[in-house]
């Protein structure tokens, strides 16, 4: 009797042990996901099959015969898809870069609008942020195209400085062309911000001994804009400049800025700003009162005290939000595709359109974004954990 | 032993200083409280001032109200071309819907609506009921009255629709969907079996790794190359499947955020009460949880609703997108046209985010205990 029970107990127990049962779960689910996969394999194979698509990465080495109205690297229809795709890249990095830059100072000037004791001020910054988060970034980018094209001139009478010109082909400049030796630019450079280091660290120690300020932070600035342009005349100045010729419907040589990403950049750098300005805000709040009054006591004017002591500890709460938004206005640049500034969802539809080949080029736009969200957020990990409070 | 200077009742008040009370001490508080802020002030009016005189001039003072094409809106100087809007208004609604059936995606947002407004008002009880109602049946019943098909209603094919009847089904269709499938990853993503955890944490990262774009360009030329022969999904469908998926890995981090917030004391208390896993999930912590993270399922569905426009780069016309090819008519070629119609997309999609985004704001503000903020 007693023995039955016991085996009824084990019995039941084999069931409601919670490790048989995850397992059984875990080995279900596998079963499913793994016959879903096959299944959408076997799919695609066949439709790839009755539609005649070879699958693989050759057509990257193919001619892409289409060209781009914006490049950083040389390029023309001639290269191959490789290539075209590269234009994008670029140029898809050019304007996040840039972006985050500009939402950066303007998020943080408006979220401190936001906290200004100004009345007008911080309404002011709440009707911006409103305003720019409840409309849908696509209508704003529209817009922006629409009012950065409009009162531009056509390209026969463009507005120009030098040979600097505004049209509605875009801000049109000459381009440095480099030749031998201008790789002395770099190492200048890099000889400015060794130099700048030291520079802070002297200034950092006289101010500890002298109680004085130095400008360290200006002579930093001046040292890497003298250096390079030093080392350059060092080397007998191998810089030269390719004018923009005018021609009919537009320049041919120079450097053109298009408008399409001038529009793209007001649009995500505005749009992203807004969110930044409330992250800055949250973090500025989460800082105690107490340290902005202890800083007063201490004799600090406003401007010093909110640089010295507030806001290096709101940048603790702020990160992790910056880091979001920073990834979100990457990803936001993919819109370039509906005005057309040739970014690499943009050019990638264009190879996908010409070739067909949907898998792989949805592949390259995955792989891609994927490891630059990886890089910025590791980026601002690394920000972060140098930022973050020491643990007592 | 007397105490005659002691005063046995208060002073009377005295007036604060002058300019230091009333409108003129708010004014002088707030605004002109130093130099320096009495020039913000002023030039920060002047700019306010500028553009807000700039926007009426235009929307109202020199705008042209009525006419039949573009001859009324061509004159020098004119402002906002409204005829143009007044002529385009139903169709920017009801996108190509035939005009005799367009009774049916007006009912099936009555219908919406009505069920929605009790779901919002935290007083009124039967939530359960209504929210079954809203995330299962209230569906079937749409998209009956709009693709028609069954009791006597003619078929609609969803090429035909457009407007904001395309962004309203899309986007309600997204959270729909997107909602349970979140919930379910953001359970995945808490589990302690790790097969379950890493597939969770595999989906929702790649989906909010990658832009939106490129999402939908995947559900439009990749989603055919999935299906077996024979199956096909219309373009509409696809771009919501897309869609769904994308924001489903957003909502299992706002679903997760609220798992998070509840203290594993209501787990252990479950357990310690005889529920079973499943039960202490599903009746201590989920609605615990989901409470919670309310604030931040409408901040992503105001996301989702906004993103919706994305849906032009694979040729669905929704609002924005129906307002855009509108602007290429040549009727109403005139300089201000576009500018009318971006103006009042802006207008509407405003209106709708910004209404949820003051709901969510309400929710949370009643989700704090009293005391804090």
């Amino acid at each position: 009797m007693s023995l039955e029970l016991t085996a009824g107990l084990q019995k039941r127990s084999f069931w409601n042990n919670g490790r048989v049962r995850g397992y059984a779960l875990q080995a279900l689910v596998l079963l499913i996901l793994g016959g879903l996969v096959y299944d959408l394999i076997i799919n695609t194979a066949n439709n790839m099959a009755n539609r005649h698509i070879v699958s693989g990465f050759d057509f990257l080495w193919r001619k892409a015969g289409f060209e781009v109205s914006f490049s950083l690297i040389p390029y023309s229809g001639e290269d191959n898809y490789a290539r075209a795709l590269m234009v994008g890249f670029f140029n898809t990095l050019l304007v996040s870069a840039v972006g985050i830059v500009v939402a950066t100072v303007l998020g943080l000037v408006i979220g401190l609008m936001r906290l200004s004791r100004n009345w007008l001020a911080s309404h002011i910054a709440l009707g911006y942020i409103e305003l720019v988060r409840n409309v849908p970034l696509l209508l704003q980018l529209f817009i922006w195209y629409r009012l950065v094209l409009t009162p531009l001139p056509q390209a026969k009478d463009a507005i120009a400085i030098g040979s600097v010109t505004l049209s509605n082909k875009g801000l049109t400049m000459p381009a440095p062309v480099f030749g031998d030796g201008a790789w002395m630019v770099l190492v200048g450079f890099f000889v400015a911000v060794g130099a700048s280091v030291l520079l802070s660290r002297w200034g950092r120690r006289q101010q500890e001994v002298t109680g004085r300020k130095l400008p360290t932070g200006m002579l930093s600035v001046l040292l890497s804009v003298a250096f390079p342009l030093l080392f350059l005349a060092a080397v007998g100045w191998p810089v030269s400049f390719d004018y923009p010729v005018k021609g009919n419907f537009g320049f041919s040589g120079g450097m053109t800025l298009v408008p399409e990403f001038m529009a793209l950049l007001l649009a995500l750098s505005i749009y992203t700003a807004a969110f930044i300005a409330e992250a800055v805000r949250a973090g500025i709040m989460a800082v105690s009162k107490g340290q902005g009054e202890a800083a007063a006591a201490l004799g600090l004017k406003p401007g010093l005290a909110m640089r010295l002591v507030v806001l290096p500890q709101a940048l603790r709460v702020i990160i992790p939000p910056l880091t979001s938004q920073y990834l979100n206005l990457t990803k936001n640049s993919s819109l370039a595709v509906a005005i057309g500034y040739p970014d690499l969802v943009s050019t990638g539809g264009t190879v996908l359109g010409q070739t067909g080949q949907a898998i792989e080029v949805v592949l390259i736009w995955m792989v891609v974004y994927l490891s630059l969200s990886l890089l910025t957020s590791g980026f601002m990990n690394w920000f972060n954990a140098r930022h973050r409070l020491v643990g007592r | 032993m007397s105490m005659a200077y002691v005063r046995d009742r208060d002073a009377p008040l005295r007036a604060p200083p002058v300019g230091t009370a009333g409108a003129l001490g708010w004014l002088r508080e707030n605004l002109f409280s130093s130099l320096g802020n009495s020039l913000l002030t002023l030039l920060l009016a002047v700019a306010i001032g500028y553009i807000a005189w700039g926007v009426l001039d235009w929307a109202v003072l020199r705008a042209v109200w009525t006419g039949a094409d573009r001859a009324a809106c061509a004159i020098n100087n004119a402002g906002a071309c409204w005829p143009f809007v007044w002529e385009k208004f139903p169709q920017w609604i009801f996108g190509f819907y035939p005009i005799s059936e367009r009774w049916r995606p007006v009912t099936a947002f009555l219908i919406g609506a009505a069920a929605l407004v009790p779901m919002l008002m935290p007083g009124l009880g039967a939530k359960k009921s209504n929210a079954l109602f809203l995330l299962v049946v209230y569906p079937v019943i749409a998209f009956e009255l709009l693709a028609g098909g069954l009791f006597g209603l003619p078929e609609v094919e969803t090429t035909s629709w457009g407007g904001l009847t395309v962004t309203l089904v899309v986007a309600v269709t997204g959270i729909v969907f997107s909602l349970p499938l979140g919930i379910l990853l953001a359970l995945g993503r808490q589990s302690s079996l790790p097969i379950i955890r890493s597939a969770s944490v595999a989906f929702i990262e790649i989906w909010r790794g990658v832009p939106l774009v490129t999402v939908l360009f995947m559900a439009s030329v990749m989603l055919p190359l999935f299906l077996p022969n024979g199956v096909s999904l219309d373009k509409l469908m696809r771009a919501i499947v897309g869609l769904s998926l994308f924001a489903s890995a957003y909502m299992a981090e706002a679903v997760r955020g609220g798992l998070q917030a509840v203290t594993k004391g209501q787990t252990e208390a479950g357990l310690a009460l005889g529920l079973s896993r499943w039960q202490t999930t599903l009746k201590i912590v989920l609605p615990q949880a989901l409470r919670i993270s309310i604030p931040n399922i409408v901040g992503i569905f105001i996301g989702l609703f906004k993103d919706t426009t994305l849906v032009l780069v694979v040729s669905i016309y929704d609002f924005l997108g129906i307002i855009n090819a509108g602007l290429q008519d040549a009727k109403w070629a005139a300089p201000q046209t576009a500018n009318t119609g971006y103006f009042v997309a802006a207008l509407v999609y405003f209106a709708f985010c910004f209404a949820m985004s003051r709901y969510a704001l309400f929710t949370e503000r009643r989700l704090e205990p009293a005391g804090r903020r």
